[in-house]
């Protein structure tokens, strides 16, 4: 991959375009491992209640994931209103001494996860207002794509299928529709099951991919992460070189001159 | 002094800053970040923020998430 393919997010230039979770693995080594070898550069967090009294010594997620090496992406997820995830980006901002990069969630219901379209247009305007770059997951309305980008959000990222679940793209062409209007980067951000699938959505022309449990669940997590960083890399490759047209009938790819037989 | 903290009531022996409530806590150089009734105080104003009886604080860090 030429050192030229890079991609902006506000004011800020990557080269991997695979964005990782770090939720649901067993340890934080195992964490780390699977990060590094994801080759991700941007990397989410939660953030949540700490122990109080717990094991003062115990290992903190910052310590194997640096803020120094990554960039870090704090999301709002389990927030269900406005209110809960402004303050819990506010939060974060303080944590991470005035990062304002964030990963806005605002969820609609415990069984899908989907993303409550109206507490989510109510917090962007909210963060923007006060400084934020929204990296904001969305359905995948090609409409509510349109508000999202024009109130200042600096990545759509519409689900592939729902949190967690590995279903893969489901309505590629929507994805389509999102990415022909839209002027920032737009990356699939949930559904993703196993390498195909983000490979098929880098092939369609997203600008990334931000994934957590096909890598975290899968049998052997860091093998997972090498295959995602891989399929990604070559899903965009795809993209670039340009596929070839599809046709009903066959086409022989060796010359018919020349044949031996009578 | 009673306080809520974390959503759990909790009492401290003595009247403390928030930079003295990190300390008691074992907290203190560990990233995380305070809220002091809804409001976020800044690192930086911890040593000067008194606790007040029925403050309610909330202690915050990164852990791994999607």
């Amino acid at each position: 991959m030429s050192h030229q393919d890079t991609f902006t997010l506000g004011t800020r230039t990557f080269h991997s375009r695979l964005l990782v979770g770090t939720g649901k693995y067993q340890d934080l080594n195992e964490t780390a491992a699977a990060i590094e070898a994801s080759g991700a550069e941007i990397v989410t967090v939660a953030i949540r209640r700490t122990n109080i009294g717990q094991n003062p010594g115990e290992p903190n997620l910052l310590d194997v994931i640096s803020p120094e090496r990554y960039t870090l992406l704090p999301n709002t997820a389990g927030c269900y209103t406005a209110k809960d995830a402004v303050r819990t980006c506010q939060l974060a901002r303080e944590l991470l001494d005035g990062h304002s990069l964030v990963k806005l969630e605002v969820l609609g219901d415990q069984k899908t996860l989907y993303p409550n379209m109206r507490e989510t247009l109510d917090a962007c305007e909210t963060l923007i207002a006060d400084g934020f770059e929204v990296m904001v997951y969305c359905n995948d309305d090609p409409i509510a794509a349109q508000a999202l980008e024009a109130m200042g959000c600096i990545a759509i990222m519409p689900l592939g299928s729902l949190i967690g679940s590995g279903l893969g793209i489901l309505n590629p062409h929507n994805i389509r529709l999102i990415m022909e209007e839209a002027k920032v980067p737009v990356l699939v951000d949930a559904g993703v099951g196993t390498a195909s699938d983000a490979a098929v959505a880098m092939e369609m022309g997203c600008d990334g991919v931000l994934m957590n449990t096909a890598i975290a669940h899968a049998r052997n997590p860091v093998l997972m992460a090498s295959a995602m960083k891989k399929a990604v890399e070559a899903g965009r490759e795809a993209f670039l070189a340009g596929r070839m047209p599809k046709k009903a009938y066959a086409s022989a790819s060796s010359p018919l001159q020349g044949l031996i037989h009578s | 002094m009673q306080i809520q903290l974390n959503g759990e009531p909790s009492q401290l022996p003595r009247a403390m800053n928030l930079a003295e409530l990190m300390e008691h806590l074992q907290l203190q150089g560990r990233r995380v970040a305070v809220e002091l009734n809804q409001q976020i105080v800044p690192k930086s104003r911890h040593q000067q923020t008194l606790i007040q009886p029925g403050d309610q604080i909330e202690i915050v860090h990164a852990i791994g998430g999607g």
